[in-house]
């Protein structure tokens, strides 16, 4: 897995490729710990090149939206993929994390 | 008429792909759709990820033995690890539909895909041994009946 972080109208956008899963969920973890420390809390995580999110995955999305909201902030998503899609909605987090269906949309949104 | 093949990996993340590729080519030759090999990756690693974590409480402390039995529409996934024993009946249900964000819950979030996609979920111990047998029909409809766990 490969992240790497953009602003974009004031949004920080994380761009992940690879795979989320047991093997990269920490470091994720660490980069959005990092990204909200540094005072961004409207987080966007582009999952374009993403091919897979498992429960270690999510919850890293969730730690870091709760973080980004206790500073009146939100993570939003960008583009994820069938296979992504399906494992938000069958986990129930795509009721309550905004999913865009481009990466603009989703910086937008804010 | 039924196959049946036995893999084993030293429990490191790393090698939780090789037991993935290893039950998604049993899922394709139980001629199960797109969607149904889907369901089985996702489940064998969540259960593979589950293992590593918390029976053996690291990497590289112990075997992951996987074996597969493909019969035609059916896929039996048993996955047996000689960790700590596992008592499903502990773990939380994850908590998610909220509005608020600091009250959502992830714990046992892998445990609960894996019962919301695989049609039986059966955990047992005995022998210093966890046993996990999954099983996957291609015909079953899921979203509408998650798996019952049974220890």
């Amino acid at each position: 897995m490969q992240t790497r972080v953009e602003k974009s109208d004031g949004v920080a956008v994380v761009v992940i490729e690879g795979r989320v899963d047991g093997t990269t969920a920490s470091d994720l973890g660490q980069v959005l710990h990092d990204v909200v420390a540094a005072g961004d809390s409207r987080l966007v995580l582009d999952l374009e090149a993403v091919e897979y999110v498992g429960s270690a995955g999510l919850r890293e999305f969730v730690t870091a939206l709760k973080k980004a909201t206790q500073q009146d902030g939100d993570l939003r998503l960008a583009s994820p993929n069938e296979r992504v899609t399906a494992i938000l909605e069958l986990s129930g987090l795509s009721s309550i994390l905004a999913i865009h269906s481009t990466r603009g949309d989703a910086v937008g949104s804010f | 008429m039924s196959k049946e093949r036995h893999l084993t990996v030293r429990g490191r993340f790393e090698n939780v792909p090789t037991v993935v590729q290893f039950v998604v080519e049993a899922a394709q030759e139980a001629g199960f759709d797109e969607r149904g090999v889907f369901h089985c990756q996702m489940s064998v690693d969540e259960a593979c990820t589950n293992i590593i974590e918390h029976a053996y409480g690291g990497e590289d402390k112990g075997n992951i033995e996987a074996t597969v039995r493909i019969e035609p529409g059916v896929l039996t996934i048993t996955l047996v690890d000689h960790g700590e024993p596992f008592d499903p009946t502990s773990v939380p249900e994850p908590s998610i539909n909220t509005d608020d964000p600091s009250k959502i819950k992830t714990g046992g979030l892998g445990l609960h895909l894996m019962r919301k996609v695989m049609d039986e979920i059966t955990f047992s111990f005995s022998d210093k041994r966890n046993k996990l047998v999954m099983v996957k029909r291609q015909a079953a409809d899921h979203d509408q009946e998650p798996a019952s766990a049974n220890h």
